[in-house]
């Protein structure tokens, strides 16, 4: 199993939550986040007092599958975040190693 | 806190007793007023006209016997009513939101309360001493106290309202309604103050500091500047030199401030500017963001501003008249210009037009042409407009780096450059020659200025003197209250407390849940 984690641009959340809908994703847990990166953040001018914001905001989304279903997971990300754009985002792959489905007790793969 | 409070019941035991002994003494010699206001017999020639604020005191009650006295027109008392309104809705809600919009969220109820409570005080000191030491007769720089607690407005047992001044002979407005109207001048004065020092400052202290500011500063600078005899008094030239040294010395001076340019907005700007240097600036300043919380809160207390303040300007011609009508519209004029100006300036400047340069620039014009509002024609409108959106942002922003000062909110980059602006153009614009209105020369006829008789030089000269008065004597003032303040209460909350936020370790609640 694997926990997939992504940052992405946040109008760009509905088209990824369809991509993986339409490979079979179960659920996925989304977060709002502020970072930065390589696009770094802009400047707030406030009368005569400027401000550099360093964090831009952003989503997070994180999605627990099937190992079978990871590179289909990122190719999925991967086309529906993309702009082409500096600020896209980035995919993290992580192993992960234990499910629970708190209601019925299931665990693994059943449980995702 | 303790302190305080008991300070406050003292005073208010002291100023209570001291109206029991007014009555007293009043019932004693009831002769005394009327007999006060024999000012009937000086008349006076040169000063200028358009000085609002027509003290009440003195004029009407001098009506001889014979001639029936005039009764108030209606339509100048509905627009003086309509117009005390409005200026209390500039202060509440409108520079409330103005100010806290621009404030971080912690600290936003804090800036609303001082705005709501400090207006709210001074309108009773108004009542209480402020009105009769702003627009009785005393000496020329401070009234007298005949009408402590407003007494002598209104006669209970006769049913009769004393009247007040215009600008125009025979025609009187109650002076219960001048009362009323100014108090609303003096209670936003007091309030504009606040912004220098938000975020940091005690509201225990900001309280006392309005008090003695209230007392020593803005009711002799109101007398200064506005208080007359009235027109009705000037019905002889032999009488005119006597009744123009009953007049505030700046009014002696012939400065013109149609609405306040020098008792409101340069007044309050140099005070904020002293109490910012004193109470000294938020901890974090120039390294933590102090960014405003909400800018459609200040975007809709700058348009309530707008809105209100042709009650201010419009409202001090005190009748519904030809010269309410020219403040009405260079109100309009010179506030639209100063939103084009302020922001295209930015754009061009600093590389985009903002929300809040629009709604700042519209208090910038606004400010500008509070003094010159009945007192300049259209082009006065449209240049101290242009002008003073490109001047309070560079006051903001330039001048303000100069200062190295914490001016939180830019009480002195907005209101006393845009007042002291406001203050000498309106001596440029003012002139004939420029298509101003000029000023009556003659009270007794009722002459105007003769376009070829206006110097603007010398106009421009007398208006940097009532600045400079003004500058000094508020500066002065404000000085002393703030050192006063601060050794009885503190003017500063401490560093804790500041981090915290002030809605929460000052009032006990939050702004946003």
């Amino acid at each position: 199993m694997k926990l997939v984690t992504a940052i992405i641009k946040p109008f760009k959340l509905d088209e990824v939550r369809e991509a993986l809908s339409a490979i079979g994703v179960q659920g996925i847990t989304v977060t709002e986040v502020k970072g930065f990166g390589r696009q770094k953040g802009h400047t707030e001018l406030y009368r005569g007092a400027e401000y550099v914001v360093d964090f831009l905001p952003k989503v997070k989304i994180e999605a627990a599958i099937k190992s079978e279903l990871l590179d289909q997971v990122i190719e999925a990300i991967e086309k529906s975040a993309n702009t082409g754009k500096i600020g896209d985002g980035k995919i993290f792959v992580f192993d992960l190693e234990q499910v629970v489905r708190i209601r019925t007790g299931e665990t693994g793969a059943e449980a995702l | 806190m303790k302190r305080l409070l008991s300070l406050i019941a003292i005073s208010a035991a002291l100023a209570f007793g001291g109206n029991a002994l007014a009555q007293e003494k009043k019932a004693d010699a009831p002769a005394a007023a009327p007999a006060a206001a024999a000012s009937a017999d000086a008349k006076p020639a040169e000063p200028a006209p358009a000085v609002p604020g027509a003290p009440a005191a003195a004029a009407p009650a001098a009506a001889p016997a014979a001639a029936p006295a005039p009764t108030p027109n209606k339509g100048d008392v509905a627009w003086l009513l309509t117009s005390t309104a409005l200026v209390l809705l500039m202060s509440v809600p409108a520079l409330a939101l103005f100010y806290g919009g621009m404030v971080r969220s912690k600290n936003m109820l804090s800036v609303l309360m001082q705005v709501f409570v400090v207006f709210s005080l001074i309108v009773v000191l108004w009542c209480v001493y402020g009105y009769s030491l702003a627009f009785t007769e005393g000496n020329a720089y401070i009234g007298g106290l005949d009408r402590l607690f407003l007494n002598g407005t209104f006669d209970a047992a006769k049913g009769e309202f004393a009247m007040a001044a215009t600008f125009s002979k025979n025609t009187p407005i109650p002076e219960l309604l001048f009362v009323a109207f100014q108090a609303t001048f003096a209670a936003i004065t007091c309030a504009l103050i606040l912004g220098a020092f938000a975020e940091r400052v005690k509201f225990s202290a900001v309280l006392l500091f309005m008090v003695i500011w209230f007392t020593f500063a803005y009711a002799p600078i109101a007398h200064m500047v506005w208080f007359w005899a009235g027109p009705d008094a000037y019905t002889d030239p032999k009488l005119v030199d006597g009744l123009n040294a009953k007049a505030g010395l700046i009014w002696q001076w012939g400065a013109l401030d149609f609405a306040g340019g020098t008792v409101v907005h340069i007044n309050a700007g140099v005070a904020g500017l002293i109490g910012a240097y004193l109470v000294g600036r938020r901890v974090g300043f120039g390294k933590e963001k102090m960014t405003p919380h909400n800018l459609p809160m200040t975007m809709i207390g700058a348009s309530l501003l707008w809105f209100g303040w042709f009650g201010f300007n419009a409202g001090s011609a005190l009748e519904a008249n030809n010269f309410a009508v020219l403040a009405f519209m260079n109100t309009f004029l010179a506030t639209a210009c100063a939103v084009l100006s302020w922001i295209f300036f930015e754009w061009m400047f600093k590389g985009k037009p903002s929300m809040l340069g629009a709604a700042s620039g519209a208090v910038a014009g606004l400010v500008a042409i509070t003094p010159a509002a009945g007192n300049v024609g259209i082009p006065g409108a449209f240049a101290i407009g242009l002008i003073a959106g490109a001047v309070c942002l560079w006051g903001v922003s330039g001048l303000k780096k100069m200062l190295k000062v914490d001016d939180s909110l830019d009480v002195f980059g907005v209101h006393a450059l845009g007042g002291i602006l406001g203050a000498i153009l309106t001596g440029v614009f003012n002139s004939p020659a420029l298509g101003g209105p000029g000023f009556t020369a003659d009270w007794v006829t009722g002459t105007v200025i003769k376009a070829a008789d206006y110097s603007i030089v010398s106009q421009v000269i007398t208006q940097a003197k009532a600045v400079g008065v003004t500058v000094i004597w508020t500066g002065i003032v404000a000085f002393i209250a703030y050192k006063i303040a601060d050794l009885v209460i503190g003017l500063r909350v401490p560093e804790e407390e500041e981090r915290e936020g002030l809605d929460i370790t000052a009032h006990g609640e939050s702004a946003y849940n």
